[in-house]
């Protein structure tokens, strides 16, 4: 039994002792379950956000998909990245996605990130027993701007200037702290994202791939990516 | 209720309901924990005795495609692929079984995981697609349709519908090639994998995969990965299965496209004796000599005594 380590509250001890063996990130998730072990951010600009994923989803030690898409769109403005459970945050920004189309048609107007936020919030607290999910909401609104909300695996919900989330991003906080700066030009904030993404990449080893961008603006989206041979850091020689 | 399910009118006709049932589950759990306290009470044959684990019960498995499924986008089109040996536990279960399943005229899924599960999800969302094509008046299903209706009914099982699948097919939008997990993940990709011989197929991908192929190359990159898989991979062998499914709406289905493990020739090629090589209804002479109870006498045959030769054949008065 494993009672000497620290359990979250809502963790059931049975399910500790199912699935032992696993590393601490990994132990929520049943075998065979993809996990989308992970580096994720969004940092807020002027205008807009910039959201950026690597691409590797992983089941154990096989990578189920290198060049997977983590950055999913919750309505025009509003953006998501997801991780931790595969099936599970899929299967959430299905519903938040739902939901946000329902209330633009409902009341004429373009939802704002707050309420998609919540409502992803909502979803992660009420269902937390079964769900395994960290997800960063990011976009633009005509209220608030560029956005950023961080709802961690628990359910809560944090808006910040800019967020970091998966396996990855523990290796990445100390970079982020001292290179962010309030008031960043969208270029300014991608290269940024580029940066520490590929610098989490090289330390996790559920991170990995290809590296995608979501700028989200007044304007539109505009996606981007690089490739896992361009990255700005790396491993030498690819 | 309706009245006719309705216990107090005393009519239940018991209609089956269909979908999934899982009320074995708990009832085996249960049987599995008590055999398991009282080993003396078992009904069941003890496979372990002599091991440590004498007391452990271990019930029978459901019959696994321990499996080597895949599929490849290439220009107009989607091929899938897939072995044809069927398992349970280190038994081969069927040595030709179909892992290539229909879900609409355009859309073709490969299954690996539980032979059951992956046969009747399957069937199922074929049968809500069509239901889909008739009461929305479309000619043509979509894949992304049949992809979501799998994965949120994955979702809602949370995995204990043990179904991978490689889910492939044309429509308006021209070829596509989902993965599909027993969870309810899904991907979107160029080529994939997966089953036990995932990893085996998957190198011969990552090797020879281009973007744009034409369809003889992805209909041979396909029959060698899944090659690889009956060669490498101990869950998967007998024969290749393949689908072509065209832009322009025709389907070739390659059954036992490739047989590299016919026994027939070999079997003939054999030299056996010809008392194993004898035809139905025929008798071995072992020995053509007649020994009358008289022994030979003077070369005249005797029956009890008697030479045939004294013997005079008159007809019957009748």
């Amino acid at each position: 039994m494993m009672f000497s380590q620290p359990m979250m509250s809502h963790q059931l001890t049975a399910d500790a002792d199912a699935y032992a063996g696993k590393s601490a990130e990994t132990r929520h998730l049943k075998p065979g379950e993809l996990s989308t072990g992970t580096t994720i951010m969004a940092v807020s600009f002027d205008g807009g956000v910039v959201l950026c994923a690597d691409s590797r989803v992983s089941t154990g030690s096989y990578v189920a998909n290198r060049a997977s898409d983590k950055i999913a769109q919750l309505h025009d403005h509003i953006w998501c990245c997801r991780s931790g459970s595969a099936a599970d945050t899929q299967a959430l920004t299905d519903y938040v996605r739902h939901f946000l189309a329902q209330l633009a048609v409902e009341t004429g107007r373009l939802p704002e990130v707050k309420v998609a936020a919540h409502l992803m919030r909502r979803l992660c607290y009420q269902n937390k027993d079964n769900l395994m999910a960290g997800v960063i909401v990011g976009g633009w609104d005509p209220v608030c701007g560029g956005t950023v909300y961080n709802i961690p695996v628990g359910g809560a919900c944090i808006p910040m200037p800019f967020a970091l989330g998966g396996s990855g991003s523990t290796f990445i906080y100390g970079l982020v702290d001292a290179e962010y700066r309030e008031n960043m030009t969208k270029d300014e904030a991608l290269a940024l994202v580029r940066k520490a993404v590929s610098h989490a990449m090289a330390r996790d080893g559920s991170s990995g791939g290809i590296i995608r961008t979501v700028v989200a603006t007044e304007e539109g989206n505009v996606r981007d990516y690089v490739s896992g041979n361009a990255l700005p850091y790396g491993p030498a020689g690819w | 209720m309706s009245e006719l399910t309705d216990p107090a009118i005393g009519v239940d006709l018991d209609f089956p309901s269909g979908g999934f049932s899982f009320d074995n589950v708990h009832r085996n759990a249960l049987i599995e924990r008590h055999i398991s306290s009282h080993p003396s009470s078992s009904h069941y044959p003890d496979h372990h005795s002599s091991s440590s684990s004498a007391n452990r019960v271990v019930l029978p498995l459901a019959t696994k495609t321990g499996t080597t499924i895949v599929g490849v986008v290439y220009r107009d089109g989607v091929v899938l692929g897939a072995d044809t040996r069927s398992t349970n536990d280190a038994t081969v279960a069927d040595k030709n079984c179909e892992k290539i399943h229909y879900i609409a005229p355009n859309i073709y899924c490969c299954g690996a995981g539980t032979a059951a599960d992956t046969e009747k999800t399957t069937e199922l969302i074929s049968s809500q697609m069509e239901l889909l094509r008739l009461n929305t008046g479309d000619r043509q299903s979509r894949v992304v349709a049949s992809c979501t209706l799998l994965k949120r009914m994955l979702f809602r099982y949370q995995g204990y519908v043990s179904a991978a699948l490689v889910l492939g097919g044309c429509d308006v939008d021209g070829p596509h090639l989902y993965q599909i997990y027993p969870h309810g993940s899904t991907g979107k990709l160029p080529y994939t994998t997966m089953g036990s011989g995932s990893l085996a197929a998957m190198a011969i991908f990552e090797s020879d995969y281009r973007d744009d192929m034409d369809e003889v190359d992805a209909l041979g990159l396909v029959r060698r990965a899944i090659l690889a898989g009956i060669y490498n991979d101990l869950g998967s062998g007998s024969n290749v299965d393949t689908c072509v499914i065209r832009t322009d709406g025709t389907v070739i289905m390659g059954r036992n496209d490739i047989m590299p493990n016919e026994v027939g020739p070999i079997r003939e090629r054999v030299n056996r004796s010809d008392a194993l090589n004898m035809r139905p209804g025929t008798t071995a002479v072992l020995d053509d000599a007649y020994v009358g109870s008289g022994g030979r006498n003077g070369g005249t045959m005797m029956v009890g005594g008697v030479s045939l030769a004294d013997v005079t054949v008159t007809a019957m008065e009748t």
